[in-house]
């Protein structure tokens, strides 16, 4: 009688907690993005706009906090068994968009598909395997110590197993992960995510409504109702906010920040970002970069600063390494080192006082104002000789010029997918390997096997400490050897109507977790 | 007749074949579809392996021959970004640029004839003088430009503080050239009504006729100009001519005859023109449509561009030949309704 009584209880307990939610729940939120998300299987490209819907719909089982810690989501809890393996407890009575309930069989269904998916299979390289103990305790388990296992389950986030499998109706695969061609996973989706997708048309608009058995029964988020219109057109996107077409739009241009501060209906929020802007120098086409006192010059008349304050209107914060701060590999000591007299000398010690000819190329339609940084570094390469014939290009044409190294110095932004320095290293500073894919981004052909086998340890170094050491002697290393040229971390913006408070819900990551929005 | 729909038919085919053939060759400088459909991180061998799976591996010949057997049989392949057929695609970003152009032309059209045929009786009027003179300044703004201007003046709004407010007269100048704004300045709006297949109209609500006026207006700012000049121009030779003398001479109002006997044949050049720039308002879209987030297919085809979106570019660039092939054949028809003395296959009168 008791069992009874208390699974009575239960059931009454589980029943009304959402009613009293939806109920709070009633705001709408009208938004603009650049884009909108290309697909709604989250499997089928790791991009920026999928992560931002996997938050939407979808619940990870850690996440990043504003402060770049973990917070529990849905792995309730986690303990290292030993160097290899962390073991996860299940968050229970979680419910699928579906209704499903989510047990460890949808974990492992996921960690199958992500190490199927052409996107993500990179990130999951480390894992040897997922053991299932019970219907709430599960095991990752990588084949070495592996010190980034946490920032990695960031990126596992249960699908619906009972959704996804079997055949459609004619005979697809309703797992089947397909880039190009519809998918069922690509039109249909079911997580245990704050938002249901209502209605989609595909480059027009989005509509979410809030799920109104969702488990987090402590978000404060308020908002019934999600409208998503993708507005490519920059001046377009910031109009739509200052008429009052839109609540909350991202990106915000540099162009613009001073309209919507100035506006007083609206509320802007900008963060230092985590994208960092670099040059290669290719040592392979020019024979003076394989000297280390050219690769010197070039970093010591390169100026860091004027380029954030003029070109970027100081919406980016000058860069002397690749990990932003916040990363263990940030090296506070490092800092731009701007000087066109010591760089002038290190050419003369070079011999090459009276300079030489490059080539350099920069797409001018990927990065915040990155033709107009291109233009302005080849200015001030002009004051130690070096004559730059300069070749902007749309992304489209950029990227295919980047992978035959066509440029003597090329243009190139990167963003750290497992929010880890050792990833901007493994691709941009690696000695390039056709085979294994280190340094697939390496345009300098700049290689240090030294270097490398650091970084290598670091990466099974579970110490915290030791490896944030090991990772900072990385970029000094670097630095000291001027491997690349780095510009600066493009900062982040966003905007919204005074009412729509997103400030809390922002992050460096730029996933806002719109399921914990307050609208007043 | 039906020697001249041939003649047509067959010159639709030849213009669509001669633009598959130019789409094909310049899509290597569009640059390479896979970067848009993979993440940076991913492998030189996954994307070998897509790229063979997509057949852009092939040469181009025969990538063109499996195109264009696939083509003869209606099937224009699959939108690399929306994983769909591409006219399927195109038929769903259609209507919204139809609407687009039927509301241009609707504003045209009640514009242009009143003011060019006013321009053309009155040429001394201070009135016409001013129509000419705006409609100069209107020719040689670019299209974008007059849609920021409309946007930060209709959906923003602005304040002018020019004239000194502690006065009566600065005050009121003040208030009557400031606006509120609240016009949409972007999409169709959400209230829309479904026609049939993929047609949804904002003709037939007050919010999708709100969502219509600026971006019809910008769009009818490039072409109204225009119109206005070639109508006025066409009128005053007619209003010269021996029949419109004799027409006077004989003591019909004139009414009758600016009305009947001098604009109808005036409308005859005016339709050619017309029908001809019905299509060139299509392509002129693609700057509306932009500025607007108009979700048509001029938008559709820019992304597809910044994408290299080869399909998608492709049958959008067919659609429109088609398109204009259309238009130029229901011109040469009216022109012979209007103008009986016309023949459609040219033969000899």
């Amino acid at each position: 009688m008791k069992k009874l009584l208390a699974a009575f209880i239960g059931t009454m307990a589980l029943a009304t907690a959402p009613v009293a939610l939806s109920a709070e729940a009633t705001k709408e939120l009208k938004m603009a993005y650049d884009a909108d998300p290309v697909t709604l299987d989250i499997h089928e490209q790791l991009s920026g706009g999928i992560l931002q819907l996997s938050h939407m719909s979808f619940d990870p089982l850690v996440r990043w906090t504003k402060e770049l810690d973990f917070e529990p989501r849905l792995a309730e809890s986690w303990e290292r068994v030993d160097d290899k393996t962390m073991r996860f407890k299940l968050r229970e009575g979680v419910k699928f968009h579906s209704g499903n309930e989510l047990t460890t069989k949808d974990v492992k269904f996921t960690y199958d598909r992500l190490k199927e998916s052409q996107d993500f299979k990179a990130i999951f390289k480390p894992f040897s395997g997922i053991n299932i103990i019970d219907d709430y305790t599960f095991e990752l388990v990588t084949s070495e110590p592996f010190p980034l296992l946490l920032n990695t389950a960031t990126y596992i986030f249960p699908l619906d197993s009972e959704f996804y499998t079997g055949k459609t109706e004619d005979g697809k695969m309703k797992g089947a992960i397909l880039k190009h061609g519809n998918s069922f996973a690509s039109d249909n989706l079911s997580g245990t995510g704050p938002y249901r997708v209502v209605s989609r048309q595909q480059g027009v608009r989005m509509e979410f409504e809030r799920f109104a058995n969702y488990w987090d029964e402590e978000s404060p988020g308020n908002v019934k109702k999600i409208v998503l219109t993708p507005i490519k057109e920059n001046n377009t996107r910031v109009s739509a906010l200052l008429s009052g077409g839109v609540d909350f739009i991202a990106p915000v241009p540099p162009t613009d920040l001073d309209r919507i501060k100035r506006d007083k209906n609206s509320d802007l929020v900008t963060m230092s970002g985590t994208r960092i802007i670099l040059f290669h120098m290719n040592q392979e086409r020019v024979e003076a970069f394989k000297n280390p006192k050219v690769r010197q010059a070039v970093a010591y008349a390169i100026n860091q600063e004027g380029i954030a304050a003029k070109i970027m209107k100081g919406f980016a914060t000058p860069a002397a390494q690749l990990s932003p701060a916040g990363y263990q590999g940030y090296n506070e000591s490092l800092k731009p080192r701007y000087d066109v007299k010591k760089a002038q000398e290190l050419m003369k010690e070079a011999g090459y006082e009276d300079g030489f000819t490059i080539t350099m190329m920069a797409p001018n339609n990927r990065y915040v104002n990155d033709d107009k940084i291109a233009q302005a570094a080849a200015a001030m390469l002009a004051r130690i000789n070096i004559k730059v014939d300069l070749k902007t290009l749309p992304k489209a044409q950029y990227w295919p010029e980047y992978d035959n190294r066509a440029g003597d110095m090329m243009l190139i932004g990167w963003h750290a997918d497992t929010e880890d320095s050792a990833n901007f290293y493994e691709f941009l500073t690696f000695c390039p390997e056709a085979g294994s894919g280190a340094g697939q981004y390496n345009a300098g052909n700049y290689c240090n096997p030294e270097i490398d086998a650091l970084v290598a340890k670091a990466n099974v170094e579970t110490d915290i400490a030791k490896r944030t050491a090991m990772l900072q002697e990385v970029e000094q290393r670097l630095y000291d050897d001027a491997a690349f040229i780095p510009l600066h971390w493009q900062d982040l913006a966003w905007a919204s109507k005074k009412n729509v408070k997103i400030e809390p819900i922002l992050n460096v990551m730029n996933f806002p977790y719109l399921g914990d929005l307050v609208v007043e | 007749m039906l020697a001249f729909l041939v003649q047509r038919i067959s010159q639709a085919v030849l213009v669509m074949f001669v633009i598959s053939v130019i789409a094909f060759a310049i899509q290597d400088g569009l640059g390479d579809p896979l970067q848009e459909m993979v993440g940076m991180s991913v492998s030189m061998e996954e994307r070998e392996a897509l790229r063979e799976e997509l057949g852009l591996n092939d040469s181009m010949v025969v990538q063109y021959l499996r195109f264009a057997g696939k083509a003869i049989q209606g099937d224009l392949g699959n939108s690399y970004f929306y994983g769909k057929p591409t006219l399927t695609v195109i038929a769903e970003h259609l209507p919204a640029t139809l609407e687009l152009v039927i509301g241009a032309s609707l504003i045209i059209m009640l514009l242009s004839v009143p003011i060019g045929v006013y321009a053309a009786i009155r040429p001394q009027a201070w009135l016409a003088k001013f129509f000419m003179g705006v409609s100069t300044v209107g020719i040689s703004i670019p299209v974008f430009l007059t849609a920021i201007v409309l946007i930060q003046i209709y959906s923003i709004g602005i304040t002018v503080e020019w004239f000194p407010a502690d006065t009566g007269w600065g005050q009121w100048l003040n208030g009557a050239l400031s606006t509120d704004g609240g016009m949409p300045s972007y999409g169709r709006g959400d209230d829309l009504t479904h026609l049939f297949g993929t047609w949804n109209s904002g003709f037939f609500s007050e919010l999708g006729l709100m969502h219509l006026v600026l971006p019809c207006v910008s769009l009818a700012s490039i072409m109204l100009p225009l119109f206005i000049r070639l109508i006025r121009a066409e009128m005053m030779e007619v209003l010269q001519s021996d029949y419109i003398r004799y027409a006077r001479a004989k003591g019909l109002s004139s009414a009758r005859i600016n009305f009947l006997h001098a604009l109808k044949n005036t409308m005859l050049p005016v339709i050619t023109v017309g029908g001809v720039q019905v299509g060139v308002m299509v392509a002129y879209t693609i700057l509306t449509e932009t500025v607007f987030q108009w979700p048509g297919v001029g938008l559709m085809f820019l992304e597809a561009i910044t994408r290299s979106d080869i399909p998608l570019i492709v049958a959008y660039l067919m659609v429109v030949g088609l398109i204009f092939v259309i238009t130029n054949t229901l011109v040469d028809l009216v022109y012979g309704l209007v103008n009986p003395t016309v023949k459609l296959t040219g033969k000899k009168a």
